[in-house]
């Protein structure tokens, strides 16, 4: 008797809790407690860091940043602000040119050129510096060859420095406004041009009255998201030895041992990059989209002069080739016999080695498998993290809702190098967070800093998925006496299984192709892909740093076939 | 076959209304139909049965148990969604044995329940098929399979045939009133169309602005409307501002006009209403209860309009300060043109008298 009473109890205790409106916030809570402890306790640890010095707070470090006494650092944040002007200069120029071209006019090689154009975005950041270097750099083979074909002393030009940066920023990242304003473009509906031409509008005042306006909510997104990526770019800088750059600055503290300075710059640059972050968020919630009305078909101009066609050609020719080298190039490379190459032009000696020993050389062989386990271990909890935090933004009623969105999105705005030195703040002792446990120097501390840095792949993917599918779907399945868990598993996942995938597979690849925090936190025994490519790269070794290379492009092109295929380019991008 | 039961249930989104002080008692078997314009609450009410909210005031029963804040899944209800709401990644034959496999039953168990409810709607060779290769009509017999397959103790349906055209409209409506009788489970239905809601009612709610109007028979909503708004919704009605000037016994004398007055009866007023000398009423009078000629009620007017159905003619005619709307069954009667002088008779049963 009092037993079954006790079970009432409990029973509406249990009931009274589930049913309660703040029972939500019992549910998410985890998705909290996540975001604290790897994503802000890390950050508050390295801020810090930043103001404690030997006799309590101090700003010491903030006055030493911006003092005139040694002005590395003022330096360091004027060029990685200009660089990134002008990278996002140069990428809108090259980018917007590129997807008017494609979607205006029609002239030979254009369906080539529309599918090649995206090769950039299957570079990972590494290898694409790589093949740069091999290709334009001082013994670059371009260069060599005018040297060789002119006779000439020195190699004429090499792209190196703060050039050589731009130019492998505005090549990796001018996608971002292409894509865009591509999409912009499509909306654009013709007969608005055409009525512009009839009422006498000339070609210029059509430009600047009608086209440019409409492109700006396009221009203005990529112009943000390409300052931020470049304001966090490392690994350019690194290969091209630009040293006074915000994240060259912070690696460069770090392995002098001034941690207090690389904290600080670490916070200033977050707080640009989550400024950034915050920025992009407001303008994408006030512009809209008008005209995006779909259907209009953009019928493209045909070139009718002779001369058109025959320039068009060769331009589409160089597109192409220019489009394809770094690729080409790696994959020449990738059979070169290692440490033969020095002089010539291109390699002499070739082999099939390389490829063989990635996957039969024990120690060739170890980097790929530690990432494909690093990058499985970090996708699971980007997976569990992801579909939770969509389900719950998407579907449940909670205050703080845009806190939440925005907590994920700021690792993502992170530089590579600030995740890092957060993480090594943060766990370089027990916490609470880390079950006790001192994690720089095991093996879970690169998984954790995939996670992190890729929390918001899956979960956009998800969310963009889950926003398709109708919630009364759910309610039927709960009517029909289905539970929570139930509905879940047979009815919510398989219908945004597409989006989970698409997610899966990008975080799978980035986080097998992690460079940027990799390189401040990897420990020897669990030596990452990215960073064998590295080493290899300095031992001269350049025949196996290409195929890994190339193993990471085949891994990055495959996914984004699948993802295209399954979702049918419908779930939004993931980024 | 349940009964369900409101008590005083009242829904707030944050301050605004949703539905107000719901109270009813659907028996067990019986058609209950929701109805009445946007907005109004009809699917705030019905979700609260279902249990996607839990009101915000009052109770629910299902046969005198509490189920107020009951889970859905444990309310053993069918549910039909305006949209349909079927899994699009399952089969025909997935959707309707999903509610089965819930339940944990065997295979060769549900194999059988299924064919029979595929059998029952008339979708017997559509097993394999997706949801995607069904036109929207057979998609809606899929949900309502799928509904009733689970033998529900209540079915719930909210505005099901809304999606559908106007003759499938039909056919399906005539469709559910089969099942339903069929099987005999208590349904409760919502609406927006007044033909749906007549036809297939055992009893209908109308509500407007979260607030129950009435509460009736199709004949006591028609014939006896609590209040204007329930005589404009339903059908058509000439709604007339008069003053109560003379009651004699039972019979009530209102004047329209100066020279236009209606004799009507103290049995003929909204909720047996008693009504007094000097107050200010409305008239309720159906275009069909309106007769060419002299009689009782007279009333002269000018003809504005005229509109030939072949069922019928319908006039509107100007009286006094009044429009009326007259629909006169067509024996080959002479049609009257506009501008001509008309003069109508209203019997006394044909007078609806609505308190202000
Ligand atoms: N989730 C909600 N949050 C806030 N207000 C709501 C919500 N659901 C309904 N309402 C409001 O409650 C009122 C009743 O809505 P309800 O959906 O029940 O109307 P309805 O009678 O079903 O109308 P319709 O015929 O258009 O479906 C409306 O004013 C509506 O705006
Ligand atoms: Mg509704």
């Amino acid at each position: 008797m009092s037993t079954n009473q006790a079970i009432v109890t409990r029973d509406n205790w249990w009931a009274r809790l589930t049913r309660s409106k703040y029972f939500v916030y019992v549910l998410i809570s985890p998705l909290f407690l996540i975001l604290l402890a790897y994503v802000i306790y890390p950050f508050y640890q390295t801020f810090i860091q930043s103001i404690v010095g030997e006799e309590g707070a101090t700003l010491e470090n903030y006055k030493r940043f911006f003092g005139l006494t040694s002005t590395a650092n003022l330096e360091a944040l004027w060029t990685s602000v200009y660089i990134s002007v002008i990278s996002v200069i140069t990428c809108a120029i090259v980018g917007v040119t590129m997807a008017f071209l494609m979607e205006r006019y029609e002239f030979p090689g254009r369906k080539i050129l529309s599918v090649l154009i995206l090769v950039p975005m299957a570079l990972p950041p590494l290898v694409g510096v790589l093949s740069f270097t091999f290709l334009y750099g001082e013994s670059g083979i371009l260069p060599r060859a005018v040297q060789a074909l002119f006779n000439l002393e020195q190699v004429p030009f090499s792209l190196k420095g703060v050039v050589g940066v731009i130019v492998v920023h505005t090549f990796t990242m001018y996608t971002y406004f292409y894509l865009t304003a591509a999409a912009a473009i499509k909306g654009l509906d013709p007969s608005l041009e055409e009525a512009a031409t009839s009422l006498g509008s000339g070609r210029i005042r059509i430009w600047l009255k009608v086209i440019l306006p409409m492109l700006t909510p396009s221009l203005v997104a990529s112009s943000l998201l390409v300052f931020m990526i470049s304001m966090a770019s490392y690994t350019a800088p690194l290969m091209f030895g630009v040293e006074r750059t915000m994240t060259m600055q912070i690696y460069l503290s770090r392995t002098n041992g001034n941690l207090d300075m690389a904290a600080t710059q670490s916070t200033i640059l977050s707080i640009v990059s989550i400024s950034f972050l915050i920025l992009m968020r407001w303008y994408q919630g006030r512009r809209n989209f008008q005209n995006q009305s779909k259907g209009i078909g953009v019928h493209r101009t045909e070139l009718r002069t002779q001369f058109a066609k025959y320039m068009s050609m060769l331009l589409s020719f160089v597109g192409v080739i220019i489009l394809m080298l770094p690729i080409l190039v790696l994959v020449l490379i990738s059979f070169s016999v290692d440490g033969e190459w020095t002089i010539q032009i291109i390699p002499t000696a070739y082999t099939l080695e390389h490829y063989i020993d990635l996957f039969t050389d024990e120690r060739t062989w170890r980097p790929i498998w530690n990432s494909l386990q690093m990058s499985f271990v970090a996708t699971a909890g980007n997976i569990l993290f992801g579909v939770a935090a969509a389900y719950a933004l998407v579907r449940m009623k909670f205050k703080g809702k845009v806190f939440l969105d925005i907590l994920i999105m700021v690792p993502w705005a992170l530089p590579g190098t600030v995740v890092a030195v957060n993480l090594i703040a943060a766990f370089s002792e027990p916490t609470v967070f880390s079950f006790n446990q001192v994690l720089i120097g095991t093996f879970w501390i690169l998984p954790l800093a995939y996670f992190v840095r890729h929390l918001p792949l899956i979960f956009r993917s998800t969310s963009a998925a889950l926003m398709q599918m109708d919630e009364s779907v759910e309610e039927a399945a709960r009517s029909l006496g289905a539970n929570w868990w139930y509905t879940f598993r047979r009815v919510v996942v398989p219908m945004v299984f597409s989006g989970i995938l698409a997610g899966t597979l990008l975080a799978m690849v980035q986080g097998i192709g992690e460079f940027v925090a990799s390189i401040l936190i990897y420990s020897t025994r669990t030596m990452p892909l990215s960073v064998a490519i590295f080493q290899k790269m300095y031992a001269f070794q350049f025949g196996t740093a290409c195929a890994y290379g190339v193993l990471q492009i085949i891994l990055i092109i495959t996914v984004l076939f699948i993802s295209q295929k399954i979702t049918d380019g419908k779930a939004g991008s993931a980024i | 076959m349940k009964n369900v039961r409101l008590e005083n249930v009242s829904k707030m989104f944050g301050t605004a209304i949703g539905v107000e002080n719901v109270d009813i008692d659907v028996k067990p078997g019986e058609f209950f139909t929701f109805l009445g314009p946007s907005g109004c609450g009809k699917t705030t009410t019905l979700r609260m049965i279902a249990g996607f909210y839990y009101p915000t005031n009052g109770k629910i029963f299902f046969d005198n148990r509490d189920v107020t804040t009951l889970q859905p899944n444990k309310r053993n209800i069918g549910m039909v969604f305006q949209n349909y709401a079927l899994f699009p990644h399952m089969t025909v034959f997935e959707n309707i044995a999903f509610g089965l496999e819930v339940r944990k039953m065997s295979k060769a168990v549900i194999r059988e329940k299924v064919e029979r409810a595929q059998k029952l709607v008339h979708l017997e060779k559509y097993g394999a098929r997706k949801i995607n290769e069904l036109s929207g009509g057979q998609q809606q017999r899929v949900a309502l399979a799928r509904a009733l397959v689970i033998e529900p103790d209540i079915l719930l349906l909210d505005e099901p045939l809304s999606n559908l055209d106007a003759k499938l409209r039909e056919e399906t409506r005539i469709e559910i009133k089969r099942l339903q009788v069929e099987l005999g489970v208590t349904t409760i239905y919502v609406t927006h169309d007044q033909t749906e809601a007549m036809t297939m009612s055992d009893r209908i709610m109308v509500m407007k602005e979260g607030v129950v109007q009435q509460i009736g028979t199709p004949q006591e909503i028609y014939n006896q409307p609590s209040n204007h708004f329930v005589a404009s919704f339903i059908g058509e009605s000439n709604v007339l501002d008069g003053e109560v000037i003379e009651i004699i016994g039972d019979a009530v004398k209102v004047k329209l006009d100066d020279d236009f007055y209606l004799n009507g009866s103290m049995n003929q007023t909204a909720n047996g209403k008693k009504l007094v000398v000097g107050e200010k009423i409305k008239c309720s009078i159906r275009p069909e209860a309106v007769f060419e000629g002299q009689g009782t009620n007279e009333l002269k007017g000018t003809i504005q309009l005229v509109e030939f159905t072949g069922v019928s003619i319908n006039y509107v005619v100007e009286v006094g300060s009044n429009i009326m709307k007259i629909m006169i069954i067509n024996k080959g009667n002479q049609i009257l043109n506009r501008g001509d002088s008309i003069t109508l008779h209203v019997p006394e049963n044909g007078i609806y008298l609505i308190g202000e």
